[in-house]
């Protein structure tokens, strides 16, 4: 417990000081977006159990609609950002209904399916830029707080995303969040207990995409588009990758395995693009094989039993 | 001239041939998907990716053997298919007993791996690959002139089908593969080699994929990224279908090809999401797939 304690402090002590320190913080803000689109996709996968293989589509959706809302509408910032959450959240309510119909495998390809409608949509629609996206971004002002400077746009959305991070830890806790894990543990007790499950796996549907929302707001906001590749397939993999790599089902692996694939790609980006996609298929393949729990589940299970034998 | 909805009824009975050519490549890369979900409960990203890599061994073959069609028609699954055996060596059998959706994870991250490789070999700009020489030129149908390349095509696709589903449904060998997935332990017990039967099952799903790959290479331009958004039209046929059935998977491919030809002239800025539109009514109607039981 003081472990992790220290853990977070060190963390939180290190994103407070980044900038100080040197760090690019277009580069420290892309990352903490993307790790709060997977914390997002873990209060469905790793709390819920289910594994749903379009999520970019609410991702890039709620991009486009800020984008869109900002340039073409000279909406405020925090009122873009919501509407772009309102959006998403409306189609996590249409797409979760009809994916949970199905359960495992079939969930996962039907989420797959219609996150690829919504890319056709975003594809052909005619406010969305076609190929091109939408650029040119702005990012406003906030309660009469420019945000124009890196610096300032890097406190706010470190502020979002720890509000983020807390808010899906106090609903895994939450009566609630113990309910879903109920239903992914043994879901005909949870029938035979009264709990009408479908109600509480749409509502956590709905709560992943909206809050997955918000991440793709926040993230055109930031680099100032919104583009094809934010509700692209690759994105929905990319996702499940970072999760998967850091931990599914505990708090602090999304946020592992977002570090490390974004400062992977940062990295790799010198190197052709067909390699880079070799080693983010490489990365599932030993990560399916060899360590199922990810980083941070793996360590927890490592120092469980530690302390189990010194106990005995 | 007669008139259907205001569209004259050449067009779209040109419009139905087309889409029938489409419907065969997804009734073959479904039925692939369909027998190894059906026999292994795997469900296969790497379809499209495998779906490339015929094309590209056709490609290759070419250019460095001189391997002509005919003779591309039958390597390009074999290869293929050998890789495929590999794969399930290597890796899918260590998923034996676990959640199908690390099947899933694995087989998209292989589907990755097969991508970009395919790149860094081949680059991404389209090659292509020409029309074998016995099948060039068209017939006149009298509403249409259709090319003889693409006739083939559905001829062949409708053979392959009904020979797999003869095969799997109507045959010791298929009798055999169905027991393997009802109680590999109990068949194991009669002295049949069950982990080789697995492995070649998956073999001969992925071959399918390939055989697709090297039909589909004259017609189209020859990408590494060529499977990886047919992969997921074809999960919505499977879908729709209703997973593991075989005749489901071939009967809604050509059907849905169809449709998508007659959203081409109805509504031309809805035909590459019309099967996803299909797939949601489906799943409101009728959740386990048309040809489903569950």
């Amino acid at each position: 417990m003081r472990a992790t304690a220290v853990f977070y402090f060190l963390v939180g002590l290190f994103a407070l000081c980044a900038p100080v320190l040197g760090i690019y913080p277009v580069f420290m803000m892309k990352l903490l977006c993307l790790a709060m689109f997977a914390c997002a996709f873990n209060l469905l996968l790793g709390f819920s159990g289910m594994l749903s293989f379009g999520h970019a589509a609410f991702f890039g959706a709620s991009a486009y609609a800020t984008a869109w809302l900002v340039t073409a509408h000279n909406w405020g910032t925090a009122a873009a950002v919501l509407a772009g959450m309102a959006v998403s959240a409306v189609l996590g309510l249409i797409i979760g209904a009809l994916a949970i119909r199905r359960r495992g495998i079939y969930f996962a390809m039907i989420t797959l399916a219609l996150a690829q409608l919504i890319y056709f949509v975003c594809l052909e629609a005619p406010f969305t830029g076609g190929e091109n996206g939408l650029q040119g971004v702005p990012r406003g002002s906030l309660l009469g707080w420019q945000l124009k400077s890196d610096l300032a746009m890097y406190y706010l959305v470190l502020a979002i995303f720890v509000a983020v991070f807390l808010f899906i830890r106090r609903v895994a806790h939450s009566p609630f969040g113990q309910v879903l894990k109920a239903i992914r543990e043994n879901e005909p007790r949870a029938i035979s207990l009264g709990y009408d499950i479908n109600r509480y796996r749409l509502l956590a549907f709905v709560l992943s995409a909206t809050l997955a929302g918000l991440a793709g707001s926040l993230k055109a906001l930031v680099l100032g588009f919104a583009t094809l590749s934010d509700v692209l397939q690759a994105t929905s993999g990319e996702v499940i990758l970072m999760t998967l790599l850091g931990g599914t089902g505990t708090f602090a692996g999304p946020v592992v395995g977002a570090a490390i694939v974004v400062t992977l790609e940062e990295y790799l980006s010198d190197l052709a693009r067909g390699w880079v996609t070799v080693v983010v298929g490489a990365i599932f393949v030993a990560c399916v094989l060899t360590f199922r729990r990810g980083i941070v589940g793996e360590l927890h299970a490592a120092v469980t039993q530690l302390k189990f034998h010194r106990r005995s | 001239m007669t008139a259907v909805f205001g569209i004259p009824v050449t067009v779209l009975l040109g419009q139905l041939m087309l889409g029938l050519v489409n419907g065969s490549f997804y009734a073959l890369l479904s039925l692939g998907l369909a027998v190894i979900f059906g026999l292994m409960g795997i469900v296969n990203f790497a379809h499209g990716a495998f779906y490339a890599l015929g094309a590209f061994v056709a490609l290759f073959g070419a250019a460095q053997f001189g391997i002509n069609y005919w003779e591309a028609l039958v390597l390009a699954p074999l290869a293929v298919g050998l890789i495929g055996v590999v794969a399930e060596r290597l890796f899918l059998r260590r998923l034996h007993g676990l959640d199908p959706l690390y099947g899933l994870l694995m087989t998209f991250g292989l589907a990755l791996v097969i991508e970009g490789l395919l790149h860094q070999a081949f680059g991404s700009s389209g090659q292509s690959y020409p029309v074998p020489h016995a099948l060039m030129g068209a017939v006149n149908l009298g509403f249409m002139i259709l090319p003889i390349y693409r006739a083939w095509v559905i001829v062949v696709s409708v053979v392959v089908c009904g020979t797999t589903w003869f095969v799997i449904e109507r045959t010791r060998l298929g009798a055999t593969l169905r027991a393997a997935k009802e109680n590999a332990p109990l068949l194991q017990a009669f002295g049949v080699n069950v982990p080789f039967l697995v492995a070649a099952t998956y073999g001969g799903g992925v071959a399918l994929a390939a055989l697709a790959g090297v039909l589909s290479a004259p017609i189209i331009l020859v990408t590494p990224a060529m499977g990886s958004s047919l992969v997921i039209v074809v999960f919505a046929v499977v879908v729709i279908g209703g997973m593991g059935s075989i005749l489901g998977a071939v009967v809604s491919g050509l059907a849905l090809g169809v449709i998508e030809g007659f959203t081409k002239i109805i509504y031309p800025e809805a035909s590459n999401i019309v099967v996803f539109v299909i797939m949601a009514l489906v799943l409101v109607l009728r959740p386990a797939g048309l040809f489903g039981k569950e």
